[in-house]
């Protein structure tokens, strides 16, 4: 009688299709390439660097302390970490040295996950805290602006005032690489929506506590919006899985939190970097917020 | 007037959460139930049900009739053990019973190769019994949930006050298998007849058969059936997983849940699965006992004889395949599942044999297979698991408890709960195997407890 070699493994034995974590880091990825491709277009050849020097550091540093993706062949991973690095590289000044991104890369796969437990035990947005620890070493090259076509520095739009709105809208304004169209932003927040990858609470809410907040303070709430990186910060970071709550209360929450607290810190602390703070901040309610928003289980009174 | 198929899935009852699967029922839903030829020997394993294992009562060399009693226990936690085929016993040892275990069982060679049938006629009086008399049938005769653990029936119709209403289970939400609906379909008069005795077992006045919409002539037969029964409903129900799953069924029949811990007997429901039922009137009615059973073969698009099968309990996996056409040796790198693809077993060996619980056998190639890691993925926090979880549990927390040790931790979110649908690895992004740590948390659990 012949025996065969049988596979003998767990239930379930079928698995939902096309969900995986690196197909749908990788649409995240696909979602952020237009910003990317017209970031690069506007700045040149020095941002294509940054982006590329950030996104590579970032897959190396996790190829290096994370067992499963060491071998050559695995690693990109579950493609978490060019997010990481991808997103990083949009939130930067386009002048910026292209080793201070892969440096902040390192800081932000370092500091932002693997210290605090890896992807999916870290409290805080990994490209944030990669920010974040670059404020910190180089604050001067971290607030230079160049105005696209013709190279002059300036600060960020949010404190000069001096770009149109329809211009913040298409992105033809000094401003981070990627962070500047809010229209090809929203495009591709838009996609990862239909898709189910994002819900619509955090950035919605963001957008709405961040005009509320700006009308308290008598400020143009359109400025806010567009301008200083709010848009790819509450379409594509406050949205972030690992960082956000679970549940859709907790998400309308969170999303107020980030609004208010970026307006708050740009009026209050005349800081243009209100977005990377607020988020950072309202990362830490996570726990709290999922903790107490719980749906009740079934029977449970 | 008759109600279109899109009128009855728009009115279909459901329950919140869960998720679509792909059905795949239709390899076989259109196969009649065939008897497969007799299997020279069956693997009778002396424990089929949750509960105690029977002691033998034969002993080789003695010849047996199918139907015959060959284990029992004097025990209300078991139910008795027939012999499903005639001839010798030749062996009363430990035999594998597919999941790495070995399960004492007694071997039968067959010595008589009728493919008839045996003739069982309508017991009188069958309709007037107490329930004390139906109860102590079900364990004689060996009826337990035959979907599932295989919970004996004896102990969950043992009521001590009415209950007003009896479910009978024909949801078979499960991926490929077509063996229920099959059973409602061919025996529907078994099926209403098994309805009729639990009610009078456990004093119900009504009975609700849910069936699954993708199921539509069931639904019509049934319906037909108990067209001039005031006290018998047919409910369709959505085409969702778990459907099947008593509380889930339940809250989309009643809109009632019982409470955490509590059983459906709480909300005056008592729930039945449609073959179960058919079985209980055999037994009851015509005086036979569970000893042979249908099963689904299939697989996606694996098996050429797919089908609907006859089988007497105790026939390997192997003479199943086998006598269908699929050779033991092509199977080099597949998984044989002995149930269903979300909560079936993956045999460790073809000599594992069909037992009452079993309501199929899936193939699945290696090309089906999905990859499983020797480490434990993070979670990433998606939420997947949570939206699909037919319970309201949050599987995500219960398995990182579990994974740091602390099943304790897991208590207060309810991991007792859990009915191992198995949805929360299905759906999750990263492959993360939280199903499996969930179940690993209740069984650590249970161990402290002791
Ligand atoms: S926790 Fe249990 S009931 Fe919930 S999805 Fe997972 S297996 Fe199903
Ligand atoms: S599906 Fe997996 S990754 Fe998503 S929340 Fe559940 S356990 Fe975490």
């Amino acid at each position: 009688m012949y025996n065969p070699k049988l596979v003998v493994t767990r239930a379930p034995h079928i698995k939902i299709k096309v969900e995986n974590t690196r197909q749908i880091m990788l649409e995240v990825i696909l979602a952020l390439l237009p910003a990317t491709a017209m970031g690069i277009y506007l700045f040149g050849g020095n941002a294509a660097a940054v982006v590329v020097a950030a996104v590579v550091a970032a897959i190396v540093t996790e190829a290096a302390v994370d067992r499963r993706f060491s071998n050559p062949s695995e690693i990109f991973g579950d493609g978490s970490a060019a997010l990481t690095g991808l997103l990083l590289a949009l939130s930067l000044p386009p002048s910026i040295a292209p080793g201070y991104a892969a440096a902040g890369s390192v800081a932000a796969i370092l500091f932002g996950k693997v210290l605090q437990g890896g992807l999916g035990k870290n409290l805080f947005n990994p490209a944030l805290v990669g920010r974040a620890v670059m404020m910190v070493i180089w604050p001067a090259a971290m607030t230079t602006w160049v105005s696209p076509f013709d190279g002059a520095t300036s600060a960020t739009p949010l404190i000069s005032g001096e770009a149109t709105l329809s211009a913040l809208f298409l992105g033809t304004v000094p401003g981070s690489i990627g962070e500047t169209s809010a229209l090809l932003l929203l495009a591709g927040a838009l996609f990862l929506n239909i898709r189910g990858r994002i819900h619509w609470q955090i950035p919605f809410f963001f957008v709405l506590g961040s005009v509320l907040t700006a009308v308290a303070f008598r400020a143009n709430p359109l400025a806010h919006v567009f301008g200083g990186g709010l848009m790819i910060g509450a379409l594509f970071m406050a949205t972030d899985w690992v960082t956000s709550p679970m549940t859709p209360n907790g998400k309308v929450i969170f999303g107020i939190g980030c609004g208010v607290l970026t307006v708050l810190i740009r009026e209050l602390g005349r800081y243009p970097e209100g977005v990377t703070y607020a988020i950072l901040l309202m990362n830490a309610t996570v726990p709290l917020l999922d903790r107490y928003l719980k749906h009740k289980a079934l029977g449970e009174a | 007037m008759p109600v279109s198929t899109s009128e009855v899935k728009r009115r279909a009852k459901t329950f919140q959460r869960g998720i679509d699967l792909p059905h795949n029922k239709h390899y076989t839903d259109g196969k009649a139930v065939e008897r497969l030829p007799l299997p020279p020997f069956v693997v009778v394993p002396l424990r089929q049900h949750a509960g105690e294992t029977v002691e033998p009562t034969v002993k080789p060399g003695d010849h047996v009739s199918a139907g015959d009693v060959v284990g029992d226990l004097d025990d209300r936690w078991c139910s008795a053990v027939h012999a499903s085929v005639t001839g010798v016993v030749s062996e009363v040892e430990p035999r594998p019973f597919g999941d790495g275990t070995m399960v004492p069982s007694v071997v039968i060679r067959t010595t008589e190769q009728s493919r008839e049938a045996p003739a069982f006629a309508e017991r009188a009086g069958w309709q007037d019994l107490d329930q004390q008399t139906i109860l102590g049938i079900l364990k004689d005769f060996g009826i337990v949930g035959m979907a599932g653990a295989g919970f004996p029936t004896h102990i969950n119709l043992a009521v001590r006050s009415k209950i007003p209403m009896l479910i009978v289970n024909g949801a078979e939400c499960e991926p490929f298998l077509t063996s229920d609906h099959r059973t409602m379909i061919e025996r529907t008069d078994a099926v209403i007849g098994g309805a009729e005795i639990i009610m009078r077992c456990i004093g119900a006045d009504r009975c609700v058969f849910g069936v699954e919409t993708n199921k539509p002539d069931a639904i019509e037969v049934l319906r037909d059936k108990t067209r001039n029964n005031p006290a018998m409903e047919v409910v369709p129900v959505a085409v969702k997983y778990p459907q099947g799953y008593k509380k889930t069924l339940l809250r989309a029949i009643t809109g009632k849940d019982p409470p955490l811990g509590g059983r459906s007997s709480d909300v005056g429901c008592i729930v039945r699965n449609a073959s179960t039922t058919a079985a209980i009137y055999e037994a009851v009615a015509l005086g036979k006992p569970l000893y042979e059973r249908v099963i689904t073969v299939s697989g996606p698009g694996s098996v050429e004889r797919c089908g609907n099968y006859l089988v007497p309990v105790g026939t390997t996996i192997r003479y199943v395949l086998e006598s269908i056409g699929v050779r033991a040796e092509d199977l080099d790198g597949y998984k044989i599942i002995r149930g269903g693809p979300m909560t079936g077993l993956a045999v460790d060996t073809l000599d594992a044999p069909v037992v009452k619980p079993t309501t199929g056998i899936l193939v699945m190639p290696p090309s089906a297979i999905q990859p499983q890691h020797e480490w434990i993925n993070p979670c990433i926090r998606c939420s997947a698991c949570v939206n699909h979880c037919p319970v309201g549990l949050y599987p995500n927390e219960i398995s990182q408890f579990v994974e740091a040790g602390t099943p304790e931790a897991a208590e207060g979110l309810h991991i007792r709960e859990c009915c191992e649908c198995a949805i929360c690895s299905y759906v999750c992004p990263n492959y993360r195997p939280v199903t499996h740590l969930v179940m690993e948390g209740k069984a650590m659990l249970r161990q402290r407890s002791r």
